[in-house]
């Protein structure tokens, strides 16, 4: 859309096009989206290039494959708590209480495991309940009560902190060893599984799109021009295949101890991304959710029930939290009083905001929190390699976060002015 | 047209609020393919009057008909059920999803529980052709990038695409420029020559005159005059509007139900 609507568009242009263009013309059109303010994941792209590149010189270790593994399971966690938070930041609410929610399933989990001797399978299912609680009773709180969803879950986060500690114990921990569990984090896919998992991944990927796309250039429906689909299907592939190529080197300092393949947190995130992105995408539930962000009263005129959807939403944020508050827990061996506190909500929020969910409600997707998950990452482990002082974490990335929050104000104003 | 029963009819509609007695005794008739324009100052009950046909806020007491027969409407969902759908003054769209998002919001076509996208664009596409609506560059066009006027297309569009019988237009024009106003007047006149019941409730004398068969004037919560928009004349509804009555006109104790 350009910036100014011209006469002959106002007046009557004839049809509405369903065979958009070439591959210059959607090009064009993405600059013009991209300077009208609708900046989408742009911004922590170029961010991303930008911190491996500064980090990538500053020290030479950042760029080995052991690290670039790190940097992986370290980003996990976040940006699993990042999707979490997409779909009620997109209701224009907030989970503060994310964090520490996550770590209190965690805990749950722990608990049961170590303490009670029941199985891996059950902590889980019991861990993800217990969040699914807790973001009912959010959800009901915010809903029906009409407490900003900021006060409610600031309470949440203050008074689950004390839930934690009673359920650890003062200065206490829950050790997580139990081999599945703590393997999300710790163990990789072996390298032929890598590969194979990456190639099916592309080829589903590349099969669905092009499918996807010949139906709708049979039924005459708004479609891109095959050159974009068959670039996209190029970017993922490239990715992947990156990706695991890196992953799948020998990336041990010991040769006697070869490291090599996926951590399996990737293939976790990777799921948990298709699962959000079809559920936000692809379902009733997942329009409504963007319906209700864009314009509650609208959505509760066309008859959708918003409060039921604020509290699934509350809900399924919470339950993803658990998720997240679990693989933190595999990466560090342990669920302690302070787990899920501190800066690692924040974290999440930033890496949403950064990868282009917009903290306004109405815009955002599941794979915002992968590359913003990963900015975020980034800053923290690069910083950690330069051996800085603490402080310097917490300013920068603080500094960061307001950073993306000024840029989805400023693009939301500019998109208000430009009208796309 | 003559004589021909009306789609919706209202008979000795009262509502209060509290001590505030808002309607009294309306008759309000709407009939197929007519534009049926309802005029008022502000605090006469247009307002009231159209969330008692949505079931909104339920009328205290008076017959409500539908296609002739009588029925009751207790709340939104049996008004769409019958075919009646409002377009409000502030457009109940949602900005940041598309025009076929907007058209569906909340009767989303599925299969199983995946969007059926493709019924969806290929229906709101119809709808819109159906009503020759040109303005509209591409139905995946996000709604905050339309104009006014093309919102208030979209939202009547809406109305198309779900067969309503009736159609309640809440000042569709008010915020809107003069070539926008055009459009939207035209549309309304479309909408109701394709067999539509419409109401169409406007402080805009020029468009009512120009769009409407019939006129229903309210003073003070009472029907001033319901007459054809032909046997009148622009000062007579401004004084039916600021007096609830006129001097030199005769209809007003006995509606006629022609046009």
């Amino acid at each position: 859309m350009a910036d100014t609507i011209t006469e002959a568009e106002q007046a009557g242009f004839a049809s509405d096009l369903t065979q958009s263009n070439t591959l210059g013309d959607s090009v064009k059109a993405y600059v013009q989206r991209v300077r009208g303010g609708d900046m989408g994941a742009l911004p922590s792209i170029a961010g991303l290039v930008v911190l491996f590149i500064v980090f990538g010189i500053a020290n030479d270790r950042f760029l080995s494959n052991l690290n670039m593994a790190n940097l992986a399971t370290q980003a996990g966690s976040i940006i699993i708590l990042a999707m979490a938070l997409v779909p009620v930041l997109l209701l224009g609410d907030i989970d503060l209480s994310a964090g520490v929610a996550g770590s209190t399933g965690a805990a749950v989990m722990g608990l049961m495991i170590v303490k009670h001797d029941q199985p891996w399978g059950l902590a889980v299912i019991a861990a993800l309940v217990t969040g699914a609680v807790i973001g009912i009773v959010t959800g009901l709180l915010v809903a029906k009560l009409g407490i900003p969803s900021f006060v409610v879950t600031l309470a949440f986060f203050l008074g689950l902190q004390g839930v934690l500690l009673k359920l650890i114990g003062e200065g206490g921990s829950v050790r997580i060893d139990q081999e599945v569990i703590s393997g999300i984090a710790n163990n990789n896919m072996s390298v032929t599984a890598g590969w194979i998992a990456a190639v099916v991944i592309i080829v589903v990927f590349a099969a669905l799109r092009l499918l996807q796309h010949r139906r709708k250039v049979a039924q005459d429906l708004q479609h891109q021009p095959f050159s974009v689909v068959i670039v996209q299907i190029a970017v993922i592939a490239a990715v992947l295949l990156v990706v695991t190529y890196v992953l799948n080197q020998n990336r041990s300092v010991n040769p006697n101890f070869p490291i090599q393949g996926i951590p399996y947190v990737i293939p976790l995130v990777v799921v948990l991304l298709i699962a959000w992105t079809f559920a936000l995408g692809r379902t009733t539930w997942g329009r409504h959710v963007y319906a209700v962000g864009g314009n509650a009263e609208a959505a509760r005129r066309a008859g959708i029930n918003v409060d039921r959807i604020r509290i699934s939403v509350f809900m399924m944020c919470t339950s993803m939290a658990v998720v997240s508050g679990i693989v933190l827990a595999s990466y560090g061996g342990k669920v302690s009083t302070g787990s899920g506190g501190g800066n690692v909500l924040l974290y999440a929020v930033g890496a949403a905001v950064i990868g282009g969910t917009s903290l306004f409600g109405g815009k955002g997707k599941a794979s915002n929190a992968v590359v913003g998950g990963l900015v975020i990452a980034t800053i923290a482990n690069g910083l950690g390699l330069l051996a800085q002082a603490s402080w310097i974490n917490y300013v920068v990335t603080g500094g960061v976060l307001l950073l993306a929050a000024s840029v989805d104000a400023i693009s939301r104003r500019r998109r208000s002015a430009t009208g796309l | 047209m003559s004589d021909t029963t009306p789609l919706l009819e209202l008979r000795g509609v009262n509502k209060s609020f509290g001590v505030v007695h808002v309607l009294h005794d309306v008759d309000l008739a709407i009939y197929p393919g007519q534009v049926t324009a309802l005029v008022g100052d502000n605090g006469a009950g247009k307002s009231t009057l159209v969330k008692a046909i949505a079931g909104i806020y339920p009328a205290d007491n008076g017959e409500y008909l539908f296609e002739g027969k009588p029925v009751s409407v207790h709340g939104p969902k049996d008004a769409s059920a019958l075919g009646i759908e409002i377009v409000y003054q502030d457009l109940a769209l949602a900005e940041n999803l598309d025009i076929v998002e907007n058209m569906f919001l909340g009767r989303e076509k599925t299969n199983g529980i995946v969007l059926d996208e493709t019924t969806m664009e290929a229906k709101a596409r119809e709808a819109l052709k159906s009503l020759s609506v040109r303005t509209v560059k591409s139905v995946r066009q996000s709604v905050s990038s339309l104009s006014g006027g093309q919102r208030q297309t979209v939202a009547i569009a809406k109305t198309v695409l779900w067969n309503s019988k009736v159609v309640l237009l809440d000042e569709p024009t008010a915020a809107l420029g003069v070539a926008q106003t055009r459009q939207v007047l035209d549309l309304v006149r479309r909408l109701a020559d394709s067999g539509v019941g419409v109401l169409l409730i406007s402080h805009n004398l020029t468009d009512v005159f120009e769009v409407a068969d019939r006129i229903t004037a309210l003073y003070l919560g009472r029907v001033a005059a319901d007459v054809a928009t032909k046997d009148v004349t622009s000062r007579q509804v401004v004084e039916l509007i600021t007096t609830g009555q006129s001097s030199d006109l005769d209809v007003a104790e006995r509606p006629s139900t022609t046009v």
